[in-house]
Order: structure tokens, then sequence, then C-alpha cells
């Protein structure tokens, strides 16, 4: 099955989907051209206050012995903890910023407030991620390795406990993501490299030991008799970050209408279809300024799979004119209210507890490809974290 | 960057390595600097308090330097400085024209506006007094030695009179400008900075000679003219600072003369130096975009070529902006031909040119 197979997009004509993808170039361009001193002052805006709000969070736990004070604490570092793991650390590591030329904001060298190392999540995610978003095989983001999210994924006894799973992935979601570029499948086969392995462990430990220190031993000591009030505040606090982050994320490509997609219809993909598989395999959620800013904007997740290195800020303009295009051209926008989007996708997770003959067909099935975890020397070139096509590619 | 004054004693370096393990993954810094945007060294920050006109087209800038600077630059040297315009940050390099001194906590640099530069332009006269910058630590060798030489001769062409202003400033303040001559060229008279205050110091120091020469009029001091305006130049220590033909000029004379050792030039743009390098495939991180670069190709130019947002300042090997590690191959130091190519060693993609395949760690 090619590409143009995708049910989606059968209507289109070769020259139609070029055309798609001269519109969205167009965009991008309009935004790259216009960036200017108004982004900066969103961004710099959002980390002042997110600075402002942890500093707070943590000096109010000094009193957490006072249960007003634990609550009001909790709250405060909790959301600290989201605005910078969403809205900053993940835009920023993308390069959403870079164009500021400012190091202190800057992809190279952002440190986030988790326990995953950035070196890894940028090849985790923005690398195999952003470049193979759905497709299985290549994309470890379908259920992180943990949960079947797929009809095209083999059933065993295992997934019967997805349920469970699933709310401990929910709950100690930073811990998912901490070991997800180590690439658990690789190890189990034997064919990661242990060179790498090794380093990549001690980078996970330096941080995890960094992270830890903090939240659960300076902390809750300077708190004083309040040591383990704020202990638990702290913990509380994380969380909640992860039961956040790991709501906003799985809301980004499980929903209803989202497709994953096979090896096959990688072959030849023209930067036009790529750009069509992203917006077919992500899906919006519909709210408030204030909840897309506490989700890092991912509420346009379809915008920033197109655009993953432009201002998070500009995503709200630029859904009005992908919808517009979307419309046009008769190609599915997968969008809802947070509840509504979450609520398929937990239903997904739950059906495919079972194996496929117990359950109904999910709403946008596709034919079973191999499913073999890929190595980097492995997988074609493609887009690149940041945003352009890598020589290969283009050549 | 520099090591701070704060972290001088090992106390201070624990309560740092303690506030650290606080505030990680940020550093404390980030935290001060929503207090007072100068307490922070993560960059080292000024604070612009004023700007004074000089000419038409060039303006002093008095900054106040926050943590982390420690006043001990030698005249004659430059520094560099982050400016945001429209969200952006540019950095450029300018001489200190002010003696290095603490008690007046400030530093300054003059700036000419140049007429292609908009960023020059924006410090002459866009820049408010109150505005926070970013400042690299003072380099550069266009320094004078401690004591003088008894004789000493500059020759100044534009805005090449900062660094000499600096050292000439410090020279007075010690009471040890002996005998020097400036030879001082501007395009015409309104042009010419810190002219009142050079004549004033002519006035003052019987052995200090200041040649005004205006290029408008008298054509561009050539080599040749040495011996008319300053006849005893052979016997002096010379430090030069201009436009590149006149220092190409200069140094071309002294060489042939094998008076070269005896000429100090500051030079404003790029010199490179053994440019045949091999080129090779540059690899820009893991599974990054791949280029091939000829010999003469930077780093940092092919990988702006290849679609990579990379980190750059001066373009000129001298703010360490560009820095990122080597991960595999070797590369070349344009300006002095010197290989590097230790695993992760920190190249300047700015000056550095591929010597064969190599890969940068982003």
């Amino acid at each position: 099955m090619a590409f143009a197979d995708v049910r989606e997009y059968t209507h289109l004509t070769d020259e139609e989907v070029e055309a798609i993808g001269r519109e969205l170039d167009e965009i991008r361009a309009q935004v790259e051209a216009d960036r200017g001193q108004a982004d900066r002052d969103y961004v710099t805006r959002v980390i002042t206050l997110q600075r402002r709000l942890a500093a707070a969070g943590r000096i109010t736990l000094f009193a957490s012995m006072f249960p007003p004070a634990w609550l009001l604490g909790t709250v405060m570092l909790g959301s600290a903890k989201i605005l910078e793991n969403m809205e900053i650390g993940h835009n920023t590591m993308h390069g959403q910023w870079d164009w500021m030329n400012d190091p202190e904001i800057h992809s190279s060298n952002w440190e986030w407030d988790t326990t995953q190392p950035a070196e890894q999540w940028k090849h985790s995610h923005n690398y195999i991620h952003h470049q193979f978003t759905n497709v299985l095989g290549h994309d470890n983001d379908i259920g992180y390795g943990i949960l079947r999210m797929s009809r095209d994924q083999k059933w065993t006894p295992y997934n019967l406990g997805q349920p469970v799973y699933n709310a401990l992935l929910a709950l100690f979601f930073e811990w998912g993501v901490a070991l997800h570029d180590l690439d658990i499948e690789a190890i189990r086969k034997g064919k990661k490299d242990p060179k790498l392995l090794k380093k990549q462990l001690k980078q996970i430990g330096d941080k995890v030991g960094k992270q830890a220190f903090k939240d659960y031993l300076m902390y809750p000591a300077l708190s004083g008799p309040g040591f383990f009030h704020t202990l638990s505040a702290n913990f509380t606090a994380n969380i909640m970050r992860n039961v956040w982050s790991y709501m906003i994320i799985f809301c980004g490509h499980f929903p209803d209408g989202a497709v994953h997609f096979s090896e096959e219809e990688l072959e030849d993909e023209t930067r036009a279809e790529w750009y069509l598989r992203q917006m077919l395999g992500s899906a919006n959620f519909e709210g408030g300024k204030l909840l897309h800013l506490m989700s890092g904007q991912l509420g346009y997740q379809i915008e920033h799979h197109l655009f993953p290195d432009l201002p998070s800020n500009r995503y709200a303009d630029i859904a009005v004119k992908v919808k517009d295009i979307c419309r046009r051209y008769d190609i599915p926008y997968t969008t809802g209210p947070l509840h509504k989007q979450y609520g398929q996708t937990l239903r997904t997770i739950m059906k495919l507890s079972l194996p496929n003959r117990r359950t109904t067909d999910n709403p946008a099935p596709l034919a079973p490809r191999k499913r073999r975890r890929l190595q980097d020397s492995e997988r074609p070139t493609r887009r690149t974290e940041l945003g352009k096509w890598s020589a290969a590619a283009s050549a | 960057m520099t090591s701070a004054p704060i972290e001088r004693t090992s106390a201070l370096r624990r309560i740092r390595h303690l506030g650290k393990a606080l505030t990680t993954p940020l550093s404390p810094d980030d935290y001060l600097a929503l207090v007072n945007p100068l307490w922070s060294q993560r960059e080292l920050r000024g604070r612009v308090e004023k700007v004074v006109p000089e000419t038409e087209n060039a303006a002093t800038l008095v900054i106040r330097p926050g943590w982390g600077w420690r006043f001990d630059h030698s005249p004659g040297q430059y520094i560099g400085i982050g400016v945001e315009l429209d969200g952006r940050f540019h950095w450029r390099s300018y001489s200190l024209s002010s003696t290095p001194l603490v008690e007046g906590k400030t530093v300054s640099i003059t700036v000419k506006a140049m007429p292609e530069g908009f960023l020059s332009d924006h410090l002459v006269n866009g820049l408010e007094p109150g505005t926070i910058v970013r400042l690299a630590s003072p380099q550069g060798d266009f320094v004078i030695p401690d004591p003088p030489p008894d004789k000493m001769l500059f020759l100044v062409g534009g805005s090449g009179i900062t660094p000499v202003m600096s050292i000439l400033r410090t020279l007075d303040r010690r009471g040890t400008l002996a005998d020097a001559t400036l030879i001082y060229s501007a395009r015409f008279e309104e042009d010419m900075m810190f002219l009142h205050e050079l004549r004033e110091l002519a006035g003052r120091h019987e052995g200090f000679t200041f040649h005004e020469r205006f290029t408008d009029v008298d054509g561009i001091l050539t080599p040749e003219q040495l011996d008319d305006v300053c006849h005893d130049w052979m016997d002096r220590e010379t430090w030069a600072c201009g436009p590149a033909p006149m220092l190409d000029a200069f140094t071309d004379h002294f060489q042939r003369l094998g008076r070269e050792d005896h000429l100090h030039v500051e030079r404003f743009t790029l010199a490179t130096a053994g440019t045949e390098g091999a080129g090779g495939t540059v690899t820009f991180g893991d599974g990054g975009p791949t280029v091939e670069v000829d010999g003469a190709t930077t780093l940092l130019e092919a990988g702006e070529k290849a679609g990579v947002n990379m980190l750059f300042g001066c373009r000129m090997g001298i703010c360490h902006t560009c820095d990122v590690p080597l991960a595999a191959g070797r590369v070349r130091d344009l300006r002095s031909g010197d290989e590097h190519g230790e695993p992760n060693e920190y190249v300047q993609t700015c000056i550095s040119v591929a010597v064969g395949d190599c890969t940068l760690a982003l």
C-alpha cells in the first residue's frame, strides 16, 4: 500500500497534494519572516511567570506542616513543573526559540525539570517521534512500548493488564519518558550498543540523582520538622505533572481519527506527503487560553507536528489557516474537547487490552505490517528535528 | 566564561554548589536575575548607564557590568556585546575606550555607526539608558607592556582610535605618557572622535605629538609618507589600528624593512590563514543533516546552509557563543591554521573548517 492509498487521501490528486504542501510551506515562511519582539516577549514572560511560581511554591512549602500551605505550595509547584515541561522545555528543545540567538533559551543547552536528560529526549522525541509520527515499528511513542495502541500491534496475554499499566504510566510518566530513549525493546533483543547503553544510563543516573536530591532531600531538609510534609508535597507535585503531561501527550495521537501508518507509506514519501501524514496522525483538543498554555500549546498538536520548530504562541493563528486548508481539500481535522479526546483514548487502551476478535474495529484501521523496532542506521533519512529536510532526502 | 569573583573562596564555591542543587536544572542565577538582571553570571550582563555622543555618528556607551565582571582588562582590549533587537540577539565586538578602573564601576565602549551596520546604528542612535545587554569578557593582545616602551607610535584610522584612546588615557592617568606620537586619520574634522580630548592631551604633555590628518583633503596616509610625519618612526614601537587596506600597507612596509616585530596590529575583521583545507562531509548531530563542504566554508555557514539552527555571535572567533563539541573528525582553525580533533573538544564553528569528514555533537 502506498501513501496515496491511505483512505483519507484517495480523493486527492498528486497536484493537489503538492499544492497543499506549498500552502503549508507558505505558512511556515510567513511566520518565520514575522518572528520578532512580540514572540520574545511572550516566551520571556512565560519563563518569568514559571520561575516566580516555582520559587513561590518552594517557599510556601517551608510551612508545609500547615495543611493550607501544603495544598497551596503543592499546586503552585506542580503548576510550575507543568509549565516548565510543556510550554517552556518541550518547545525550547524543539528549537522554537533558537532564532532569538539567545544562549539562555536555546535548544542546544536547555535542560528541563524532569528525569529524562534533554539530549536523549531530543533524539527519542524530536528525531524519532517527529519524523516517524505514528508509523508502527518506527515511532516508539506509540504506547511507549508499554501499551498496545493499535489493532495492528500483535496481542499477547500481557496486554490484559493494560488498564493497570496505563494507570501506572500516567502516575509515573516521567520515568517512562526517562527510559524512553534506551529502547527497552532493542535491549531485550540484544541489539543495543552496550557502549551507548552505558553512556545513556549514566546520563539518566546523573539527572535522576539531581532531581531526586532536590525534591526528596534538600527541600524537605530545609523545611526542618516539616520534612515529610514537604517530601509528600514534592512527590504530589511531580505526580500532578506526570498525570497531566501523560494525558496531553496521549490526546495528541490516540483519539479516534488519528491514523497509524505502516512502513510502506514511508517509501518515497514527499515533503507534501510528510505534511499530510502529520495532519492525519495528530489530534487536537479545544479549550481556553489557559488550557493551551498549560498544555504547551499541544492542543494544537496538528500544527505542532506540521511546524515543530515554529514558536508555540503562533499555533493558534496557524490553526485557523490549517483548518481552512483541511476544509477546502476535504481532509479530516481531528479535534474535540479535552474530555472527549481523552475518553476516546482511554476507550482504545481498554479495548486493545483484548485480542482483536473480541472487539469491534476502531475507526481508522490499517493492514498489519512489519513492526520490528528499527535502529537509526536502518531508518530512511528524512526530516530533521529542526524542521528542515536532511540533505540525503532532498538530494 | 570568566571565573567569577564571588567564587574566589572555597566557602562561597560550596554555597553556590548547594544553591545549584536547589535550583537544578537551572542555576541560582536564573532566579536571582528575576530580582536584578545584573545578578547573573550565566552570561555576563551589563546595564547601559549613559549614551554619550562623540561625533554625529559615534557614541560612547557607558556600561555598568553585573556579577562576574573583573575590571582587570588591559587597555587596548575589546569586549563582546550582545544586544537584543526585535527579539533577536546580535553580538559585536568593540574596543574598550575606558581605563581599567574599578572605582567607577563602569566600562565604556565607543561605537561608530557604519552605513551598512544596522546594529552599530542601533547602538549609537537607538539604545536607551537602562537597557540590559550581554557581555563577553575582555580579550585581545593589542596592548602595551607595563612599563611602556620609551618611544611609541600610534597609527590610527577612523574608529581604530578606540583601543588607542584607552591606552592613551591609561598612560595619562599613570603619568607614563612620555614620548608618543599619534597619527590619526579621519575623513574630516567633525568625523574625528575624541578630537578635543586629544588636543587637550597634547597640550598637557610635551612628549605627546598629535597629528590630525583629514583624508578628504590630505588623502590616505601611505607608508612612504611616514618619514615626513614622524622622522624617527624607525626608533619607535608601533601600534596600528584602522581599516584593513591601511593595515596591510603598513604591515608590508614593516616586513620589507625587517621591522615586523615592532608593529602591533589590531584588525576588526576576520583574517584567515591556511585556507587550503580538504573539506569533507560534516554531520550535524546524531541523525542530523549531512553536508559536503569545501575547505573554506566554515562549519557555521555549512550548518546554516543545511538548515540547522546554530548559535552564533561575532562570527569572527571572538565571543565563543558558537562553540559546540566535536563528536568525530578533525577541524582547522582558519585564523591560526591549527588543527583540532580531540573527541568532544569544543570548537568555534564560525572560524573552523572541516579537515575530512567530521561530526558535531549538537
